[in-house]
């Protein structure tokens, strides 16, 4: 098994009074790529939210490379080389496109810098028409493009994309799907969320289910695609 | 109204306005990026003019006293962001009021014990004590175009900075959303104790360099509070450019106020404000 990127065990986390999650494992491991699934509310957002130090979880134990990270600061575990694309996006509306993306620049964990302004533009060559426009005069599509584009920015060697097609035209979610292929294939592990079950499980080697609050199904994503009882069961496809 | 007196008042006004802009600008930045409401940024002020009176009384000279009086203004500024306001963040503003006021009791009972009730005069640095002749009986001092220009510049270095600089960058990215700039492994809480304590230092400054102008005495920041919360309200919250443009509008009517109708001069910035918020409810350059 090669280097845990990162680790969460026993997870129990609240949101306001709610508890949403209920003791969950979840561990990505260099260069991975991971579905995590699950139908609306079952804890998928607040589990990465949980391990970015973004929600203090109740219980349990979060580790990037190793190191415990529980209760550390969300930008100390940024640094260690994982990257976030929030549902939503997250773009800064009152920066200009090329702001953005310039803010974040930033070497990774081992001092690599292979994602520059440069080669942004180069996987992103819309962005470069836009550069000089506000963050809120973008399309969704470009929006997303912009918030991958400034994650890739800090050579991240984990890159979480939750929701990243939701809202999308077919065609604009397609470009994201090549564009989130050209990353896995560059060797980030990524962990994705999102409602297109077929195209992350295409993508992931592992898949995790998520009902709950709790991990139902942890396994190769074959394995679930392939049963239509645990497909239907779980994720109600 | 000859030219050279009105050249006075103009210059007058200009030099007032760009005063104000250093004290309002960093309390536009706190609210604008921090969303903090500190009504002990007057307070800022007074200890700038405190501390260039003692330490120029000290070293003899008001050069010397500025240059140490910075760095003391900045950490405090750091001190007090790490200390108490950085509790205040996730909190309503009632509590952000309740804080900073207590705080300005505090700071004055301080100074009243440091530095006694009395008050004082700092002397015009020698070597820009002089004035420039206009007509035969008038003249305009020099002191007071040297603060304007100190001001300008100050003014122009603070728009490089948050226009410009990486720095100015992650400071506008984390007034729209916190969280995400800090995901971007951004150390956010260190970016906001860096913008208060050059907020405290600008006042702190600006409290320095007027300091030969003003005298100094107790209380001198509440006056300059008030006007500065009508800056920020005139500019529109949280804009520095606004804060630029409503700090010289105000020091213009202010000034012009006085000498042409000195029987409404104290109302004058007020209806000033009123004016500018019926035509724009949140200010030249705030955002609805």
């Amino acid at each position: 098994m090669s280097e845990l990127l990162l680790e969460a065990s026993g997870l129990h986390s609240f949101y306001g009074i709610s508890h949403i999650l209920h003791g969950v494992d979840f561990s990505v491991a260099r260069g991975e790529c991971i579905g995590l699934m699950g139908r609306n509310g079952m804890g998928k957002t607040t589990l990465l939210k949980s391990m970015l130090g973004l929600v203090r979880p109740k219980q349990g134990s979060v580790k990037v490379r190793g190191r415990d990270v529980t209760q550390t600061e969300p930008h100390i575990i940024a640094r260690a080389g994982i990257a976030y694309v929030p549902e939503g996006r997250g773009i800064f509306p009152n920066l200009t496109v090329r702001e953005n993306l310039i803010m974040a620049a930033r070497a990774g964990v081992d001092g690599r810098c292979e994602w520059d302004f440069d080669r942004v533009m180069a996987t992103f060559p819309r962005l470069s028409e836009r550069l000089a426009n506000g963050g809120s005069q973008l399309s969704g599509g470009e929006q997303q493009m912009l918030t991958i584009g400034r994650a890739l920015m800090t050579n991240p060697d984990l890159l979480i994309l939750d929701e990243a097609t939701e809202g999308l035209a077919p065609l604009i979610a397609k470009e994201i799907w090549n564009i989130i292929h050209g990353i896995r294939a560059s060797g980030i592990a990524t962990v994705i969320v999102d409602k297109n079950y077929a195209a992350v499980m295409a993508l992931a080697n592992r898949s995790v289910v998520l009902v709950k609050g709790r991990v139902v199904f942890s396994g190769s994503s074959n394995e679930l695609s392939d049963n239509e009882e645990l497909m239907h069961r779980f994720l109600g496809v | 109204m000859d030219f050279a007196f009105f050249l006075i008042q103009l210059l007058n006004g200009l030099q007032y306005g760009l005063l104000l802009f250093l004290v309002a600008s960093g309390l536009t930045l706190i609210f604008g990026i921090m969303g903090i409401i500190n009504l002990a940024h007057g307070s800022f002020y007074m200890l700038g003019a405190y501390l260039a009176w003692s330490l120029a009384s000290l070293t003899g000279s008001l050069a010397a006293a500025i240059a140490l009086g910075i760095p003391l203004t900045v950490l405090f500024g750091m001190a007090l962001e790490w200390l108490l306001v950085r509790r205040l963040y996730d909190r309503d503003h009632l509590f952000q009021v309740l804080l900073t006021y207590g705080l300005i009791l505090v700071f004055e009972e301080i100074r009243s014990i440091l530095w006694g009730d009395d008050m004082h005069g700092v002397p015009v640095p020698a070597l820009l004590n002089a004035s420039i002749p206009l007509t035969d009986n008038l003249s305009y001092p020099v002191y007071r175009l040297f603060i304007s220009g100190v001001c300008l510049l100050l003014a122009y270095g603070l728009y490089l900075l948050i226009k410009k600089t990486r720095l100015g960058m992650m400071i506008r990215a984390g007034a729209s959303n916190r969280d995400m700039v800090q995901s971007l492994g951004i150390n956010i809480k260190f970016i906001y104790t860096l913008v208060f304590a050059v907020g405290v230092a600008l006042a702190g400054f600006a409290g320095m360099i007027n300091a030969p102008l003003s005298s100094v005495f107790p209380n001198m920041g509440g006056h300059v509070l008030i006007i500065c919360f009508v800056v920020v309200v005139i500019g529109g919250i949280g804009s520095v450019k606004g804060a630029m443009a409503a700090s010289l509008m105000i020091g213009l009517a202010d000034t012009f106020g006085q000498v042409l109708v000195p029987e409404m001069a104290g109302m004058i910035v007020y209806l000033l404000m009123a004016v500018v918020l019926i035509w724009r409810p949140a200010g030249l350059f705030g955002r609805a």
